[in-house]
């Protein structure tokens, strides 16, 4: 196996939604590739750190306001609907 | 089989307040925005950049999909359906800023940074521990922020928000090919631009 054809079965092999002889290919070749070996290792870390790091949290205060404004337009709506 | 049991019950619950909110209850609607408001924000400004579009986002998904509910027809999840209103709501907002107009979810991009790895020294053992919580915030936005629109977008889908490739491919309208080429690329492009942040001392020339 080539480093390319690793590269392409990465995310499947990531997400374990691979067959076991396919498996079992790739891990031969990590078994001698230092390089994909780091690539396979560090993009697991870039998965993990962007799940881990919960980016653009809503405030509290801005979500209340946000639930708010949103049930006046829908109670709005409602009512042009009904008439 | 607990986990099972719960998502199934979520799932049936979902349904029963859809054909609450259907039939006019506000109440119901309102669980239901109380349930996805984080998660539709956070998409939201994963794909536009900008708070302000963000908060509009929420609030416009939440109005179509009430206005349109009667349209829902249950064969997906409630969540799959407003995400995908809440996309399309956003790349609307994208595509505004923009000076180009062109930005599309289903467009393949061929960037210049391909996917043959250029970065394959080591990472730190723990990459998040060299920076404060904020400077490691702002590095990751930074970051993801540098994807093309449908790149980042399937990456958060998938990998952040933790939906199935199937979800995925449901609410962007992509063909599952499509969804994991565009994750494959993603994760690569993260993994190639955090490198210069994250490698470890001894293996790179230092940090930048």
């Amino acid at each position: 196996m080539k480093c390319k054809e690793f590269l392409t079965e990465l995310t499947d092999y990531l997400d374990d939604t691979i067959s076991v002889s396919m498996r079992v290919e790739l891990e031969e070749h990590l078994h001698w590739c230092h390089d994909c070996k780091v690539v396979l290792n560090t993009t697991k870390k870039t998965i993990e750190i962007y799940r881990h790091n919960t980016l653009y949290e809503l405030p509290e205060k801005l979500r209340s306001r946000l639930q708010e404004a949103i049930l006046t337009k829908c109670k709005s709506q409602q009512k042009k609907q009904s008439t | 089989m607990e986990t099972i049991q719960k998502k199934a019950e979520d799932i049936t619950d979902e349904l029963v307040l859809v054909q609450a909110a259907k039939k006019g209850d506000l109440e119901a609607f309102s669980e239901l925005v109380k349930r996805y408001d984080r998660n539709v924000f956070r998409i939201a400004q994963h794909i536009t950049h900008n708070e302000e579009d963000a908060q509009d986002v929420v609030q416009e998904a939440f109005l179509k999909a009430y206005t349109n509910l009667a349209q829902f027809q249950g064969n997906s999840k409630f969540y799959t359906w407003l995400v995908r209103i809440a996309v399309n709501e956003a790349l609307m907002k994208l595509r505004r800023r923009r000076s180009d107009k062109t930005v599309s979810i289903d467009e393949d991009v061929e960037t210049e940074e391909g996917s043959m790895p250029r970065e394959v020294a080591d990472w730190s053992p723990n990459p998040e521990q060299l920076y404060g919580t904020s400077e490691l915030g702002d590095i990751l936005k930074k970051t993801i922020q540098g994807l093309p629109p449908g790149f980042r977008t399937v990456f958060v889908l998938r990998d952040v928000e933790g939906l199935s490739t199937e979800e995925t491919a449901e609410m962007l309208g992509l063909s599952i090919p499509a969804v994991k080429s565009r994750l494959l690329r993603a994760r690569l492009q993260l993994r190639e631009r955090l490198a210069k942040y994250f490698k470890s001392k001894r293996s790179g020339d230092g940090q930048p």
